[in-house]
């Protein structure tokens, strides 16, 4: 499988008054062409970071590219210039936020917007541009694309100016798409349309998607494989079957089991995760869950756990799955859906270095 | 049988009345809470919901109807003393941890004010015992008591503001969107805190949200609201597993589940109103459909969903 | 396919550990609260910090230097008029021979007082007013608003003008005249603060709680309006004093022997061929304190411009 992106143990440290904040602390992990990866998380898990880091718009300062690769369609994009990232974004990668009122200019009219992408990308007339930001418009569902052109972001409801931004963001045919959080504000009904609209074009324009979220349901709808972000680092990551039923790292768990199922009945207790996320200008020593999880063990306060193996697509950073840890069992939500897939190996395998 | 504790009737409210934006957030919507149960009220954005959270507390004067609490009107109550009353007796959670303390005063403070306002406690000593028998009960510490608001994440937030709707011991709390701006993990940590509280203090609840399952897992009965009306009221179980409004079941085919097969199969129904095709001589209002299933229909919608409840 | 390398852990360490997860809630850093934080930020700025020393010298001055001086303000020497800045005269006399130093500093306490007062004077009047016409809204906010507008469509000079001459060219008459107008500035200010922050829902909790109309205004929204309030306050002063200088330079402010900065640059222009030091040093001090007041309301504003700490 050709890989479009591979990021190799990446650090990101952010420079601020009450100290260093090391926001990402060595995250591995690649995108295949044609894959949904979803990018799970909770706040200042790194997941919206790692998110701008690709798109190189952290600001640095105070941010600082500390370690690391990131390799965008072949090219390591961590020493290029701003200059050079210009050419890259739109073309090759492109991004997609939560919030379309912050991304589009509100004083210029929606057509002209994505016109001024394609422009800046190839060399048309205005004429030619026209036409087609008429047909993105109609391609993202803009019903009378062609008056509607003319409008100003403002008179759009939110779910259509994010399909407007949608339209921008894929105006350039670029083969990265990253979407931060795009549906998190909007309405169940719309964000339903918004993530058909995602898939449709995913399919049309051959586009690789990084989606990042932490609605457990929407990355059930949308994902072929997740990651799961804790602490600026990922703890588990696989297919989307591996993450939902076959499940190992007790961040997981404590995510499946907190959420409510629609079929649950009376009586069973959501599982809360105690506490908050550590504070990461004093990161913690060993695994940051430990804190806050009920499985931990005495080795989780003294060393890092290393990545574990547990089939071809399936990796889980826990010292649970060390030969040496006990047998423990996962919340009861987990266990109930829990099933073994194929492809899973015997013993986990612990990996040496990345991915 | 339970004793009724709200009590809605044809409740309006409009915005902008006279003029060409005017808005009919709530129109003509009636329910009633029963004392002790949690009844959710969901709906997307614009539906009402919020607003009428909002005008049962009186934050907001109704245009029309009636919103009786134990049998008072609470929008004509003229005594002050009754009204100081209500206001112990009905409190509300909001939604936004950032923007519903105030950043310039102390979490002492901030919880104590209910009681400072009425006059519930003696002296300064009893006044930071409750507090901190108001914190320990919402999971946070005495040590917090001294610190101020942007020192805490936004599910120990909500906690304060919990612990502040609890220190004037009410019977009734609205929670409009409690958690909706939290995370995941910390939901939870909310829902099973407000449970909890149910269960000894004996409160209860108007949980309005717009995230289902979670409403679900924390309601007795749950009302749907679309563009200001009720479409469907009934217990929790019998609406997830029988939904009868085409607007209800378009919004249950909508939700996504953390279950990749499920989510394999689900086929979205997407809601038109026009299905309804109401002329003028149909009178649509909440039908009871089934005991404890109303629906919002008319006559010849009623006699559909019946025979579509009963074959279920 | 990865190959197990040797084994990592001794293996008691492969133990359980039983934790109490409420210790999870514990807040590390020190409780600061948001003035301990804005002043934290204020102390930053450098330019800032050397304004508010320069102005607690200059205050430091006013109040000392004609106590211990052995010149009087008044202190007629027609022995020595229009003398050059000299070790007994640090800054001159001037053509009735008094000290331009004492006098100079005798000014600075006019001048600062007639700022100071004014501008509190205008904080008071404009917090109620822009408070309640902001927090009350509809009717009483139109009209409150417009009654505001109209008094602020007439020429603020022109106002002062016909104040002292109707009422006489006093200290007091002089900051009265200021306020007159003064506080519409003031109001704006917190009435917008005041729009702003009614629906925010710490207020609408308040309300649910049983606050009164008077403990919502003075506990939730005025303090969390206090911040542009302040800035306000710290541009207000020199706005003032210069109104005040500007009068008296034109002859319409106090009249002699009383000095303030501006009455001395008025009796000091027709000589600054000749005897230049009698308008350069109040001129200086001017110029000086509204400086040192504008980049200390900025270093204000920057400090505690509300960012998104979350």
């Amino acid at each position: 499988m050709e890989k479009i992106l591979e990021i190799k143990d990446l650090e990101v440290k952010f420079h601020t008054q009450s100290g260093t904040v090391h926001a990402l602390r060595g995250v591995n992990f690649h995108l295949n062409k044609g894959e949904t990866l979803a990018l799970v998380g909770e706040s200042g898990s790194g997941k919206s970071v790692t998110a701008q880091a690709i798109m190189k718009l952290l600001p640095t300062p105070p941010a600082e590219i500390t370690k690391g690769q990131i390799i965008l369609d072949g090219e390591d994009i961590v020493p290029k210039t701003e200059k050079q990232m210009e050419k890259i974004r739109g073309n090759v990668v492109s991004m997609i936020f939560q919030d379309p009122m912050t991304s589009l200019n509100p004083t210029m009219r929606v057509g002209r917007q994505i016109d001024e992408l394609i422009m800046k990308n190839e060399k048309v007339s205005r004429q030619e541009a026209k036409r087609r930001a008429i047909e993105l418009l109609d391609m993202v569902g803009i019903p009378n694309a062609a008056s509607r052109y003319n409008q100003y972001p403002h008179q759009f409801s939110g779910g259509m100016r994010q399909r407007v931004m949608i339209a921008i963001a894929v105006a350039a045919r670029p083969k990265l798409l990253i979407a931060d959080e795009p549906t998190t504000a909007l309405d169940v009904t719309i964000q339903a349309q918004i993530l058909e609209l995602m898939k449709r074009l995913k399919e049309k324009l051959e586009t690789s998607i990084i989606f990042i979220t932490h609605d457990l349901g929407v990355v059930a709808n949308m994902a072929d494989r997740v990651a799961v972000m804790y602490a600026g680092q990922i703890v588990e990551i696989g297919t989307s079957d591996e993450i939902f039923y076959d499940p190992r790292h007790p961040y997981t768990w404590g995510l499946l089991s907190s959420m409510p199922s629609l079929d649950a009945n009376d009586g069973e207790e959501l599982h809360a995760i105690p506490g908050s996320p550590p504070d990461l200008t004093k990161p913690p020593v060993g695994d940051a869950f430990a804190r806050r999880s009920p499985y931990a063990l005495q080795i989780d306060f003294e060393k890092e756990p290393p990545m574990f193996q547990v089939s071809e697509t399936h990796f889980v950073k826990s010292w649970l799955l060390h030969p040496n840890a006990p047998k423990v069992e996962p919340p009861k939500i987990v266990q109930q859906r829990r099933r073994v897939l194929p492809g899973t190996f015997e013993h986990p395998v612990l990996v040496e270095g990345g991915l | 049988m339970a004793e009724k504790l709200v009590e809605v009737k044809h409740l309006k409210k409009y915005f902008n009345v006279g003029k060409p934006n005017m808005v009919k957030a709530i129109d003509d919507v009636s329910f009633y809470i029963y004392k002790g149960e949690t009844l959710g009220l969901v709906g997307e954005s614009g539906c009402g919901k919020s607003t009428t959270g909002r005008t049962i507390i009186r934050l907001y004067n109704a245009t029309g109807g009636q919103v009786l609490y134990q049998g008072k009107d609470v929008h004509r109550i003229k005594s002050k003393k009754e009204l100081k009353e209500l206001n112990r007796k009905m409190q509300m959670i909001f939604q936004d941890p950032y923007a519903s303390l105030n950043p310039r005063m102390k979490v002492v403070d901030i919880i104590a004010e209910g009681m400072d306002i009425h006059g519930l406690v003696k002296n300064k000593t009893e006044r930071m015992e409750k507090v901190v028998e108001l914190l320990e009960t919402v999971g946070l510490n005495e040590e917090h008591a001294n610190r101020y608001p942007h020192e805490f994440s936004g599910g120990q937030r909500q906690r304060i503001g919990i612990a502040r709707a609890l220190a004037v011991n009410p019977e009734f709390v609205i929670a409009d969107e409690p958690i909706s701006a939290l995370d995941v993990s910390i939901q939870a940590q909310v829902v099973n805190l407000m449970k909890r509280l149910q269960k000894e203090k004996g409160l209860t609840y108007l949980f309005i949200a717009h995230d289902l399952s979670m409403v679900k897992y924390i309601s007795d009965r749950i009302g749907v609201m679309y563009f200001g009306k009720l479409v469907e009221l009934a217990p929790s179980d019998d609406l997830y597993k029988h939904p009868l409004h085409p607007y209800t079941k378009s919004l249950l085919s909508a939700i996504p589940l953390p279950d990749p097969d499920y989510e394999r199969s689900r086929k979205r129904i997407p809601y038109d109103p026009s299905v309804h095709q109401y002329t003028d001589q149909d009178r649509p209002e909440m039908r009871e459909v089934a005991p404890g299933h109303f629906v919002y229909c008319s006559e010849r919608e009623f006699e559909q969903y019946k025979k579509e409840y009963e074959n279920r | 396919m990865i190959k197990m390398t040797s084994s990592v852990g001794e293996k008691e360490k492969f133990v359980l550990v039983r934790q109490n997860l409420e210790e999870a809630e514990k807040i590390e850093k020190k409780s600061i609260s948001f003035w301990g934080d804005a002043f934290y930020r204020f102390r930053q700025n450098k330019l800032a910090m050397f304004c508010v020393f320069l102005l607690l010298v200059l205050v430091a001055m006013a109040i000392f230097v004609p106590w211990f001086s052995k010149y009087d303000y008044d202190t007629n020497d027609l022995m020595n008029t229009n003398q050059p800045p000299s070790a007994k005269h640090w800054f001159g006399t001037d053509d009735l021979g008094r000290d331009v130093f004492v006098r100079t500093w005798v000014g600075a306490r006019i001048s600062l007082t007639i700022g100071v007062v004014a501008a509190l004077i205008d904080l008071l009047i404009g917090v109620v007013w822009g408070g309640i016409a902001g927090y009350k809204g509809g009717r009483v906010d139109e009209v409150m608003m417009r009654i505001a507008d109209i008094l602020n469509g007439i020429p603020y000079l022109l106002v002062i003008i016909l104040f002292m001459v109707v009422f006489g060219q006093e200290l007091w008459t002089m900051i009265l005249a200021m306020t007159v107008t003064g506080w519409i500035n003031m109001a704006r200010i917190v009435r917008g603060q005041v729009l702003q922050l009614k629906n925010q829902e710490f207020v609408l909790a308040a309300r649910t709680l049983g606050a009164s109309f008077s403990r919502i205004l003075f506990k939730h929204v005025i303090p969390n309006a206090m911040g542009p309030i302040l800035v306000t306050l710290t541009l207000t002063i020199p706005s003032a004093i210069f109104t005040e200088a500007f009068l008296s330079f034109l002859g319409l402010g106090l009249n002699p022997p009383l000095a303030s900065w501006g009455t001395m640059a008025n009796e000091g222009l027709p000589a600054l061929e000749y005897y230049p030091w009698r308008l350069f040093f109040p001129a200086t001090f001017i110029c000086l304190t509204m400086f040192a007041l504008n980049v200390i309301g900025d270093g204000l504003r920057d400090a505690i411009d509300p960012r998104l700490r979350k």
